[in-house]
């Protein structure tokens, strides 16, 4: 019989998990604010090299700086951008930390791009307002991250799963299950207060190349949070809206509006004329991608070669050294020259990932989730459009009020009997002889969402796929892992179907179209607002099976002008007559 | 449950000429993001063991001997 005596238990105040981008900012705050407290970062893989930015950031899309935009006309924008489905709250508490963000980042070392004045050399991507703020230095991040880690003493693991969390019988959070990833060895964090930074869900799709790594998120980014934040009773929300992305065709790195749009370059068709008004990122301007594909005038492309040789340098000196710089090799592999020829474009598989789109583990304006000492922060979380400045803003709120939180906190007892049917069925795949292997799997899993759940989306389409993804539920009871290393990609691989069991409920309970192609429902085409202008937010119901249920919006706290309403839907460019 | 050992080309290729690895660098090891860098107990150079590569590059660029080349997987280039 095993006895809880025989697993390591880690007792800490505050337990983050995830080090990526809004996990070192809540770990390096909660230190900040309470130096006595114990903080630990959990990360599946090595903090100095993890997440969305483990090879730094091209820019912040989302900068809100005094003299370009104000908070109240960036939470007006995000709301537009939205179809009017935000926690404008949510929005406007991080509009209105975005530059004290970017000070504390500046005070850090990290550079930001200064006109000849001194001042912050802001572009305009976005329809309305002035938010692009280049990092032409930004691949030394982590690095500056890392030494704030280390300075303010959080305690570090790398290399460990989060599986579970823990709840105590009063049903707060009360830490979480752990599997080391090279050893397979199952620990217990007990935690007073935890953070879930585990970042987007990018591996519900299957990339359109096949490979089931070469997804637009770093692919660790499976849905671990969205999974485990499910299972202990949190909320989550928007999942309908799915994240989808403009890139180079096969080559999984954004096109890059951000960087080129603002200096000349843009998305065109196969004559090599503009068909969007506007590139930044929303599902309008991802529908009409979309048409544009399937069109007579596709494929798309990215157009660069009007433009002058120095300027292109500039592009391929950011786009080739930082965020994804492998880049440059695969066009070198292809011979593509942006100097000679447009770069083809594709749309990425879905996901969900608050960064881009608005999907996530739903949080409010203080980071708190609906399960009391949890919270959430980054492309997990639900605040949309947030991008990187949203991960550290609140990664800040949620470093500040978790450890608080924690502060007016016992240690929590833990739930034996749990943790130890947790801990069996956790190493299961491993004690196994055979059965299946979880690249299959997964492979399986995520073809079947690209066949029933990517849009448009199909009712009876996503009543099949429902059914075939928990046909495959049964399947988990023969996972075989012949290493810890295929024991992580085990555990992944059943967070993943969570999340597409979730993509396909959230889509078919919302009975509309909203989002553009993110929420294009053939069945429901029209967009309706009398029935469905509400969040919709899934759960796990007292029968411990998937619901859905709608969440009022909250009342605006900045009003729209009627005519602002309407912005993003004219995206097309109208022929001149 | 019969299971088959199929082959792979790996994107990640280490120069074992120039890899330190065997000194007990573990440097391309601890960054990889996915962790399907190990050592090849054969050589005790680091080597690709799992083709599951997001061609990010940390394994190249923090290389002290510059032993690591990203390659684009085959399936997308």
């Amino acid at each position: 019989m095993t006895q809880l005596s025989d697993i390591t238990i880690k007792d800490i105040d505050v337990l983050v998990i995830g080090g990526g981008t809004a996990g070192p900012m809540a770990a390096i705050t909660a230190k900040e604010k309470d130096p006595k407290a114990s903080v630990m970062l959990l990360e599946k893989a090595n903090v100095k090299r993890s997440g969305a930015i483990s090879m730094g950031m091209d820019g912040l899309n989302n900068a809100v700086i005094p003299g370009h935009a104000t908070p109240e006309q960036y939470t007006k924008e995000i709301t537009i951008a939205n179809d009017g489905i935000v926690l404008q709250k949510g929005v406007l508490e991080y509009a209105e930390r975005s530059f004290y963000m970017i000070q504390k980042l500046d005070n850090w070392g990290v550079y930001f791009q200064k006109d000849e004045t001194g001042e912050y050399d802001v572009k305009k991507v976005h329809h309305l307002g002035t938010y692009v703020l280049p990092m032409p230095e930004g691949h030394n991040i982590k690095k500056i991250l890392y030494r704030r880690l280390r300075r303010n003493r959080v305690v570090v693991e790398n290399r460990y799963q989060a599986i579970r969390l823990l709840k105590d019988d009063t049903g707060t959070v009360s830490g979480c299950i752990a599997v080391g990833t090279r050893d397979a060895e199952v620990i217990v964090i007990r935690a007073k207060a935890v953070v879930l930074c585990t970042g987007a869900a990018g591996r519900i799709g299957l990339p359109a190349s096949g490979y089931l790594y070469g997804t637009y998120e770093n692919p660790t980014n499976c849905g671990d949070g969205h999974s485990m934040a499910y299972h202990v009773g949190a909320e989550l929300s928007g999942l309908e809206c799915y994240q989808i992305n403009p890139l180079l065709k096969d080559y999984n790195g954004p096109a890059c509006a951000y960087v080129t749009g603002p200096l000349g370059g843009y998305t065109a068709n196969a004559n090599g004329d503009r068909f969007i008004e506007c590139d930044y990122w929303s599902g309008q301007m991802m529908m009409e991608f979309y048409n544009e594909l399937q069109s007579g005038n596709g494929p798309v492309f990215l157009k660069l070669d009007h433009l002058a040789e120095e300027t292109i340098q500039e592009i391929e000196q950011v786009l080739h050294t930082n965020e994804r710089p492998s880049r440059g090799r695969f066009h070198d592999g292809r011979g593509n020259d942006y100097r000679t020829k447009m770069v083809e474009m594709h749309i990425s598989e879905i996901g969900f990932c608050a960064g881009h789109s608005a999907s996530g583990v739903w949080i409010n304006e203080k980071g708190e989730t609906t399960v009391p000492g949890l919270y959430g922060a980054g492309d997990m979380a639900s605040i949309p459009h947030s991008y990187m400045l949203g991960a550290f803003v609140y990664g800040d709120i949620c470093g500040e009020n978790a450890v608080e939180f924690a502060r007016h906190r016992d240690l929590p007892k833990l739930d034996e009997a749990f943790i130890l049917s947790e801990r069996d069925r956790i190493l299961a795949p491993l004690k196994r002889e055979d059965g299946i292997p979880p690249n299959q799997f997964e492979y399986k899993l995520r073809r079947l969402v690209n066949d029933y759940l990517q849009p448009p989306k199909i009712t009876k389409k996503m009543d099949i796929g429902l059914q075939r993804l928990k046909d495959m539920e049964r399947d988990i009871e023969f996972l075989y892992a012949r290493d810890p290393h295929e024991l992580l990609r085990a555990n992944e691989a059943q967070h993943v179907l969570d999340c597409a069991l979730m993509a396909a409920k959230a889509s078919m309970y919302r009975q509309e179209s909203r989002w553009g192609l993110y929420h294009h429902y053939v069945d429901h085409p029209e967009t309706n607002n009398e029935d469905w202008f509400c969040h919709v937010q899934l759960y796990k119901d007292e029968n411990n099976e998937m619901a859905c249920k709608k969440r009022p919006i909250d009342p605006y706290v900045i009003e729209l002008d009627e005519e602002e309403k309407t912005a993003y839907q004219k995206m097309r460019i109208q022929k001149v007559s | 449950m019969p299971t088959a050992n199929q082959i792979t080309m790996v994107p990640v290729v280490v120069d074992n000429d120039k890899c330190i690895a065997d000194k007990g660098c573990r440097t391309c090891i601890d960054v990889c993001p996915l962790d399907v860098l190990w050592i090849d107990e054969k050589t005790g150079k680091a080597h690709m063991r799992y083709d599951e590569c997001w061609y990010c590059m940390p394994c190249e660029a923090d290389c002290p001997t510059d032993a690591v080349t990203v390659n684009i997987p085959y399936l997308l280039r």
